[in-house]
């Protein structure tokens, strides 16, 4: 059932070579998920996200210093070998200092015809954000339009926001069956579904996710659900390590990911004025933590869906060196205690030790067995 | 002179005089209370100035230098290091950061007591850790008021008047809260006079840093710490200002006479980032060899404000009284405090490390250098961003370029016997012998 999505993130590549073919349009390369697709699709370009491959490599060395995260010198890496040699352009929306590096290297060492380094504001709690994310977004606009010769007009944009709109919708209602004792469709699907999003035209991927959606409800996955978690943290797409907790008697049930709900969960509220409109929706969206401050506002909309979602354990999972949510786990564990939700800690670095952290994550796992022990 | 030592030297008649005004400083904020006064906590590149509308009774303490003081006593900072590591914070993050934490935690002042906790925090934030650091010490202190203004609108060539505007308009807010907190009426006319001396101040220490051009220099950057560290402190005060006025006329009069910072100087060097502050012992080892280290982008550029002078070289950055412009009212004021600091140096690389390298270049030739260190600092994401590509630019350019792994905070993660012979090999290169 999650086949075309699982073949569309593993074949990456193939896919935006084919659609470059089929559809003569160009293809942007972004790095972070506050790059606001909206704008650039209106115009016909294809927004891709740019992630790792997860494999040992040891060409970003001279490039990114070994402090920084093991994500963003991945995603570097895939530029330098060559992998996205079919990309038109690159961009960031200013985010944390870590993955801005693999976009400033890339800009310096691999030739692409349009590049674009988004201010993207870091206190989206001030009221003074949205004026000024308008402003930066009316720049970008320009840019994008002088670019691609074409003018974006307010009908590409209602279509595009509405195409943005209808996955975010469509991907809202695949979760929100995964709220279900039995859930139709494992944690590592639903990543597979989510990352699949991100380097597709979402009219494709809307159109595979109401064939899903057709069936999924009665769906029986055939698997136990065991222990409902939840995952959250830094960037991952790491099917491996997801395929393997789900093997030792759990399901993830919801997460809060770049990769999951922090890339889908807001909508655009159409409004007159459709820049501002789409930078609402990145000021009040799901925050990163580089952006959840002087509040911690990821704290209460992560216990809602431990609530929600009928969550039992959590597993917080970072990137190696991840400042921004180095400084959180630490509150945000605490909230998860408070309320009695056990968790587990882990570091994720680009290949996963996945024997070590199954060995772990079984010790976990039987934490929540030891009531019947002692019965 | 022996037959090694090319020129005069002599110490600084000024030290003392800033000794003094930084001890002042933390006993200040320390007693604060007891005077009836306030206390707020920031960052090094906080707008100080804003603050000083609220009186004369205001008192700060700022981040980075505190916890870089920490770091140079080395038992007290592994017992800060180790405190906050119990606590369940990560030993890779900012080490000033997990240094300020721990005197937190323990409540251990460094110059004794129990660590003062602050009435408001007033922070900046550019780097990934600014506003979290503090989020972090309003959890540990059970609640503190704290406002942060976002700085990280782009490099100043691209700055217009909606960047500006954004950070004019929190500048404004700020400035609402920090009446509704502390309950005091605002003084518009403090701000203007915090103003001025900030441009004045920062303009002077980079004449200070340019006149490190001479030949022989009249500083070498060990001194040039304990001196730029004033800036990160009050940049915003009329002493800081007038002690750099003092600081510049004395450095002129060494550069008149050729007095030198190292009488033995064969050999010009910069560095980069914070130094691993428990280690400063290294820049003295350098002198065996008759290198100096005239500074760097860090200790030009953390507090210093510069333009391209006509001639096209880099020089202080003229301030709004030098041009004539009287502020007249608040938004005057932070207009130019806003567009002042964007200029800053050190903020420019946050956006791309291919402008830190082109400054870096201009430095090493402005500056006569023969090569340059990189201080690959694990204690500081903010000041570390990008400088792999800037040793690939500086090698391209045709500047020898040695590097060392280290931490400026955490003396675990520096070792100062392989570092001494990461510079014999550097040295070596350069032809250089003790």
């Amino acid at each position: 059932m999650f086949d075309k999505f699982r073949d569309w993130g593993k074949n990456r590549h193939d896919y935006a070579k084919s659609w470059k073919e089929r559809t003569g349009g160009k293809v942007l390369g972004y790095f972070c998920t506050y790059v606001p697709e909206e704008i650039i699709y209106s115009t016909g370009v294809l927004p891709v996200r740019i992630l790792g491959s997860h494999e040992p490599q040891d060409v970003t060395e001279p490039h990114i210093f070994g402090m920084f995260c093991p994500f963003c010198r991945d995603c570097l890496a895939q530029g330098l070998k060559g992998r996205y040699d079919y990309l038109d352009g690159i961009m960031i929306a200013q985010s944390c200092l870590h993955i801005r590096q693999a976009y400033t290297s890339w800009e310096k060492h691999i030739p692409v015809d349009f590049k674009y380094y988004l201010t993207m504001p870091q206190r989206v709690q001030s009221p003074r954000a949205l004026p000024y994310l308008v402003g930066e977004l009316e720049a970008f606009k320009k840019a994008i339009e002088d670019w691609t010769g074409k003018k974006i007009t307010d009908k590409a944009l209602d279509k595009s926001i509405e195409v943005y709109n209808e996955n975010r919708r469509l991907m809202h209602n695949v979760y929100d069956l995964r709220k279900a004792d039995k859930p139709p469709l494992s944690g590592e699907e639903a990543m597979q579904m989510v990352i699949s999003s991100q380097m597709t035209d979402k009219e494709d991927h809307n159109k595979e996710l109401k064939n899903v959606l057709n069936g999924l409800e009665k769906r029986n996955t055939g698997r136990e659900t065991g222990v409902r978690l939840i995952i959250l943290g830094s960037e991952d797409d790491d099917l491996e390590f997801i395929h393997m907790v789900e093997s030792c008697g759990a399901t993830f049930v919801i997460d809060d990911h770049c990769t999951g709900t922090r890339y889908f969960w807001n909508e655009v509220v159409p409004e007159k004025n459709r820049i501002e409109a789409i930078a609402k929706r990145y000021i009040e969206r799901v925050p990163c933590p580089s952006k959840d401050w002087e509040e911690r506002r990821r704290v209460p909309h992560i216990l809602k869906l431990v609530d929600d979602w009928k969550v039992k354990g959590a597993i917080v999972i970072q990137q190696k060196f991840c400042d921004p949510h180095e400084l959180d786990i630490p509150a945000i564990r605490k909230a998860l205690k408070d309320k009695g939700i056990k968790n587990l800690f882990l570091e994720l670095d680009v290949t996963v030790p996945v024997g070590q952290f199954k060995v772990r994550v079984e010790a976990f796992l039987e934490m929540f067995g030891e009531e019947d022990l002692f019965d | 002179m022996s037959a090694k030592e090319l020129y005069k030297t002599k110490p600084l008649g000024c030290w003392n005089k800033a000794k003094e005004i930084r001890q002042n400083y933390y006993l200040d904020y320390a007693k604060a209370h007891e005077r009836g006064g306030l206390r707020w906590a920031g960052g090094a590149w906080t707008f100080g100035a804003i603050p000083c509308g609220l009186g004369d009774d205001v008192w700060s303490i700022t981040s980075e230098p505190y916890s870089a003081s920490i770091a140079n006593n080395k038992e007290f900072s592994m017992r800060c290091l180790e405190a906050t590591e119990r606590a369940g914070y990560a030993r890779d993050l900012c080490s000033y950061m997990r240094n300020y934490w721990g005197s937190v935690i323990l409540n251990e002042f460094l110059w004794g007591g129990p660590f003062p906790k602050p009435d408001f925090i007033w922070q900046d934030h550019i780097c990934c850790s600014h506003a979290k650091w503090y989020q972090v010490v309003s959890d540990l202190e059970g609640g503190i008021p704290m406002f942060t203004i976002d700085v990280s609108v782009g490099p100043y060539g691209e700055v217009n008047e909606n960047k500006i505007n954004y950070l004019v308009g929190q500048m404004h807010d700020g400035i609402d809260w920090l009446e509704k907190v502390t309950g005091r009426k605002y003084n518009d006319q403090k701000l203007i006079e915090a103003v001025y001396n900030e441009c004045r101040a920062t303009s002077l220490w980079a004449e200070v840093c340019a006149l490190n051009k001479a030949i022989p220099a009249p500083l070498d950057e060990k001194t040039m710490y304990s001196l730029y560290v004033l800036g990160t402190l009050m940049k915003h005060s009329k002493i800081v200002a007038d002690f750099y006025q003092e600081l510049r006329d004395e450095v002129k009069d060494r550069v008149a006479n050729k007095i030198a910072a190292i009488p033995n100087e064969r050999c010009r060097l910069m560095s980069d980032t914070q130094p691993p502050w428990g280690f400063l012992s290294l820049f003295r080892y350098l002198e065996q060899y008759g290198a100096v280290s005239i500074g760097s982008l860090y200790t030009f550029g953390l507090i210093g404000i510069w333009e391209v002078k006509p001639d096209g070289t880099w020089g202080a950055r003229t301030t709004p009284q030098e041009k004539g412009i009287v502020i007249k009212d608040r938004d005057q004021a932070l207009r130019i405090l806003a567009d002042w600091n964007l200029s800053k140096p050190e903020w420019q690389h946050f956006y791309s490390p291919h402008l830190k390298t082109e400054m870096m270049i201009r430095i090493a030739k402005e500056w006569s250098l023969n090569g340059i260190m990189l201080h690959y600092n694990r204690g500081c994401e903010g000041l570390t961003v990008g400088i792999a590509e800037n040793r690939l630019g500086l090698i391209e350019a045709g500047f020898p370029v040695m590097t060392f792994e280290g931490n400026m905070g955490d003396e675990r993660e520096f070792d100062l016997t392989k570092t001494m012979a990461r510079v014999d090999a550097f040295m070596e290169t350069l032809g250089l012998k003790k």
